[in-house]
């Protein structure tokens, strides 16, 4: 009986568990505690579904739905599942580090180099991306006032194959290794020679999957805002958010392909001896840095923009103003989208052009401050004479513009091609990137929670533990990255498991102290979570306007019907809904009601999903039947659902009718709170304008404006 | 012009509704963005063969020794002309909707895509036996059958595609949702024509010449 027919390269010390068994070290005590996270917790969802009797609302409502509301919020608990795998392992290279002087430490240098490829590579592909594209996916198409994205169905095989791309690098926890080549990959060192074995194979098709997802979502979504706004959705009407969605649907176009490319090149070298990025045969692995970060540059972009979408929705909301300088702040994003792509070769400056090639990218990496900074003053200004309230986004929002333009002048040091040489490969690097991405997309993102949490879930986040995180997190962020700049100056470079200058340890230990408070950061959000929905009752806002907000996704109810709008909304401003409030047109009955056709839900998203992963799964393990069939079962489900007729469903108008009529009633019924009571259990999502306050007693009753005909 | 002529010149649907045609924008408008970033992927890996072809020779064989310019122009022509057959049944499909016609000349475009995969299949054949150029001689044979191969691979995933339109032509007739995708396969399917000039032109006659 040949077994590697069936188990490819499988063998049984492929599982994590037999290295702790044959040969017990900390290390490896660590490994297979990670790995026994990961089956227990996989094995307690299961437990969990069964007892409480939930597979069947899992698979009918949520897997095989292709509402974007639904596939933007999987996107999201996919994007926090990971991110709390990676944060520990964050917190475990920070002790690594911290503990090793002179060779101490408890990590073997292989498992840290595990470590601290699995970190960036989940917190890149499989939080940061899930995240912003679990986001666009909820609240783009309640801006520009349509009922789903272009093709919803597509956007539910984009979700998919992200997630099996995530849970192939959570099975690399239990099955063999993941790779030691950073997130970047570069070969030589990850090709068959440097790095025999399954862990590059595992980036190569965890990162390929994510990757062709994202192609798809910006597919969809450019799509989506180009034909499907509502009457009078002119481009320079849309909100903000909606432009940096826009930006970044475009941008995930054109720079996923490079990428693809890459890893199939890179899979080409290692599978069948192809000469692409080797050393010798003609390969060339400076055409892999081109390609990774033809595609890595303007990934942080795509990041990033949609962050600053997110806070000036934030800025301008809890500010009560308009935001200042919308059309500054539209070319500012579109000078960036295109600029990203003029950029990429700064993060080789060492790898050996000419000097005025090197200057060249410098200068355009100096340029891209410009519209940055022009950004930056507009959301200070939008705060000027504003009606500003601290709430936890605002926080955030005020800690990101405070340590953003930080961490974007050490960008300009490091865009200097001479400093770069310095500091190249150190942890300054380090600090500098962190510097932008935490401050700028991740607590861009939990502010968009705290902001759009009301809106999908109908009841507001715990305002108390909100802050407590934050009050965590922002300090937690300074103390874990700025002694990295300190160190990097000293000479530490990164991805180094050991050291054995003593001047490194009190760094090492502000740092450590910092990844401490980022965890308890992490703990008091979950807690808020899970106080918040215990008491939802009291937090609740059904009525869909919890921050007296300005663009049409405030203006329906919470949760938002599967149709989103009972009528197509018709807009005639910017901020249609602030508007629309502020002369006394919102909450008005329409003229008439009609049938709308909604997607049917469909098993083919996640099938595709499920086939992919094995596909994948067999591609890193060498296991070529199941790659032979998984990959024919793909496209038999894609062939089979071509052939499918009834894909729609109509919703009579009378249903419609009935839904929208009953929010109208609850909204002119409930008197509306003012700003200074938003926190309070006075509101339920009924909001006075700001600019109505002074006549507020008049409205509070609630005897809007109904039509007579 | 008719109502709908004027409202969407470009789309082939024709004797359809407004409704359709404006639905059918959108479809069409996203397989052009799809196909932009196909033609993203393309350029990517043209960059990479003009840099190997000239520096990643080794110890291997140079362009000019080992490809065929007669063999590449016979496949240009069967390629450009299965595009002309899919002109046809495009016309069937507009101004007559006539099944028959319209099934007659996909066949015609698929024998044609499948000369062209068989032929190239043959020129990889004797490239490695005649000349031992394999993809793992070095990292410019790596590139040139990087990039041939995955044209190869979209024309032939076109050909499976084709079948699986033929069968919805019997099924489902000339349904505003066939339609729709004949019409997208025919973007498709030219988009591989331009892709197959740019090769024939940088890869095969460019690198002869050098």
């Amino acid at each position: 009986m040949n077994w590697e027919l069936i188990f490819g390269q499988i063998k049984w010390t492929s599982f994590v568990f037999a290295g702790m068994i044959e040969n017990p070290s900390l290390s490896e005590a660590i490994a297979s505690g990670a790995g026994s996270i990961a089956v227990l917790g996989a094995l307690g969802t299961v437990v969990l579904l069964t007892v409480k009797g939930w597979w069947v609302p899992l698979w009918r409502d949520w897997l095989t739905s292709v509402d974007h509301k639904k596939v933007g919020i999987m996107y999201i608990v996919l994007a926090l599942v990971m991110f709390a795998r990676a944060v520990i392992e964050a917190a475990l290279m920070r002790a690594q580090q911290l503990a090793a002087t002179d060779g101490g430490g408890f990590l073997s240098a292989d498992h840290f180099g595990q470590l601290f490829s699995t970190h960036g590579t989940i917190m890149i592909f499989f939080v940061a991306m899930p995240f912003i594209t679990g986001l666009m996916n909820y609240v783009m198409p309640l801006q520009i006032g349509a009922r789903d994205v272009s093709f919803p169905l597509l956007n539910a095989i984009s979700l998919m194959l992200t997630m099996a791309g995530a849970v192939l690098i959570m099975v690399s926890l239990v099955v063999g290794q993941f790779s030691t080549g950073g997130w970047s990959a570069y070969p030589p060192f990850t090709g068959i020679e440097f790095s025999p074995g399954e862990g590059v194979d595992y980036w190569i098709w965890a990162v390929s999957l994510g990757s062709i997802g994202s192609t798809l979502t910006g597919l969809n979504f450019a799509v989506t805002i180009y034909k499907k706004r509502c009457p009078g959705m002119s481009l320079f009407r849309m909100p903000l958010f909606t432009w940096t969605t826009l930006c970044t649907s475009i941008l995930m176009i054109f720079a996923m392909a490079p990428l693809t490319a890459a890893t199939i090149m890179l899979a080409l070298d290692r599978y069948a001896g192809f000469h692409f990025f080797t050393n010798g045969d003609g390969g060339n692995m400076m055409n892999y840095a081109n390609l990774f970060w033809l595609f890595g540059h303007p990934e942080v972009y795509i990041l990033i923009l949609p962050a600053f979408g997110v806070w000036s929705e934030v800025v301008a909301t809890y500010s009560s103003k308009r935001i200042y300088g919308y059309t500054s702040l539209v070319y500012a994003t579109m000078c960036i989208a295109v600029l990203s792509f003029a950029v990429w070769l700064h993060h080789f400056f060492t790898m050996g052009q000419s000097a005025n090639v090197n200057a060249i990218f410098g200068i355009a990496t100096m340029i891209i401050g410009v519209p940055t900074g022009v950004k930056v003053y507009d959301w200070l200004l939008t705060m000027v004479g504003g009606r500003i309230r601290l709430t936890t986004a605002m926080l955030f929002h005020i800690n990101f513009l405070l340590t953003f333009i930080l961490g974007g002048m050490t960008g300009v040091l490091l865009a200097n091609p001479g400093i770069d040489f310095q500091v190249h490969n150190t942890l300054f690097l380090v600090a500098h990137f962190h510097n932008m991405i935490i401050p700028g997309v991740l607590f861009g993102m939990f502010a968009a929670v705290q902001f759009w949490f009301p809106k999908a879930f109908g009841f507001r986040l715990h305002e108390g533990l909100g802050r407590a995180s934050f009050w965590c997190f922002a300090p937690g962020f300074l103390l874990a990255f700025f002694p990295l700049y300190w160190l990097g100056m000293m000479g530490a470079t990164r991805r180094t498991f050991t050291w054995s200058n003593p001047d490194y340890l009190p760094w090492f230990a502000l740092a450590m102290l910092g990844a401490a408070l980022i965890l308890a950061g992490f703990a008091f959000m979950v807690m808020q979570i899970v106080v918040s929905v215990r008491r939802r009752a009291e937090l609740a806002a059904p009525l869909g306007d919890p921050w007296d907000g300005r663009a049409l996704e405030w203006s329906i109810p919470s949760p938002p019907p599967a149709w989103n709008f009972a009528v197509l909304p018709q807009v005639t401003a910017r901020d249609a809904f602030y508007e629309a409030k502020k002369d006394g047109t919102a909450y008005r009955s329409p003229a008439a009601y009609e049938d709308i056709e909604v997607p049917r839900n469909t098993a083919t998203a996640p099938l595709i999903g499920l086939f992919a992963c094995a596909w994948a799964f067999g591609l890193v393990w060498h296991i070529w039947w199941l790659v032979i069939v998984s990959f024919v079962l793909i496209w038999a489900v894609v062939i089979a659902r071509s052939f499918a007729t009834h894909t729609e469903e109509i919703v009579p108008a009378a249903t419609v009718k009935a839904a929208n009529e009953a929010f109208l009633a609850a909204v002119r019924a409930t008197p509306g709170v003012t700003r200074d009571q938003e926190m309070t259990a006075a509101n339920r999502g009924r909001a006075i304008p700001e600019s109505l306050e002074a006549s507020a007693g008049a409205l509070a009753a609630g005897a809007a404006v109904e039509v007579t005909r | 012009m008719s109502l709908s002529e004027r409202l969407h010149p470009g789309i082939n649907l024709a004797g359809t509704d407004p409704e359709s045609h404006e639905a059918a924008e959108e479809v069409l408008f996203g397989f052009w963005i799809f196909l932009m970033s196909d033609l993203v992927l393309f350029a990517v890996l043209f960059a990479t063969y003009a840099a190997m072809s000239v520096q990643g020779i080794a110890e291997g064989p140079r362009p000019a020794e080992v490809f065929d310019l007669t063999a590449a122009f016979l496949e240009t022509l069967l390629l450009l002309f299965s595009s002309f057959a899919f002109g046809f049944a495009m016309l069937e499909m507009k101004y007559r909707e006539n099944r028959r016609g319209v099934l007659g000349w996909l066949l015609v475009t698929g024998l044609l895509g499948a000369g062209f995969v068989g032929m190239e299949l043959h020129d990889y054949y004797v490239m490695v036996t005649a000349h031992g150029a394999t993809p793992q001689t070095s990292g410019f044979l790596s590139a040139y059958y990087l990039l041939t191969g995955t044209h190869a691979l979209h024309v032939s995933s076109g050909l499976v595609w084709m079948a699986v339109m033929a069968v919805q032509v019997v099924v489902f007739g000339l349904s505003p949702a066939v339609k729709l995708r004949l019409m997208r396969l025919a973007l498709f399917w030219h988009m591989l024509d331009v892709v197959w000039i740019g090769i024939f032109t940088f890869v095969y006659l460019y690198g002869v010449v050098s």
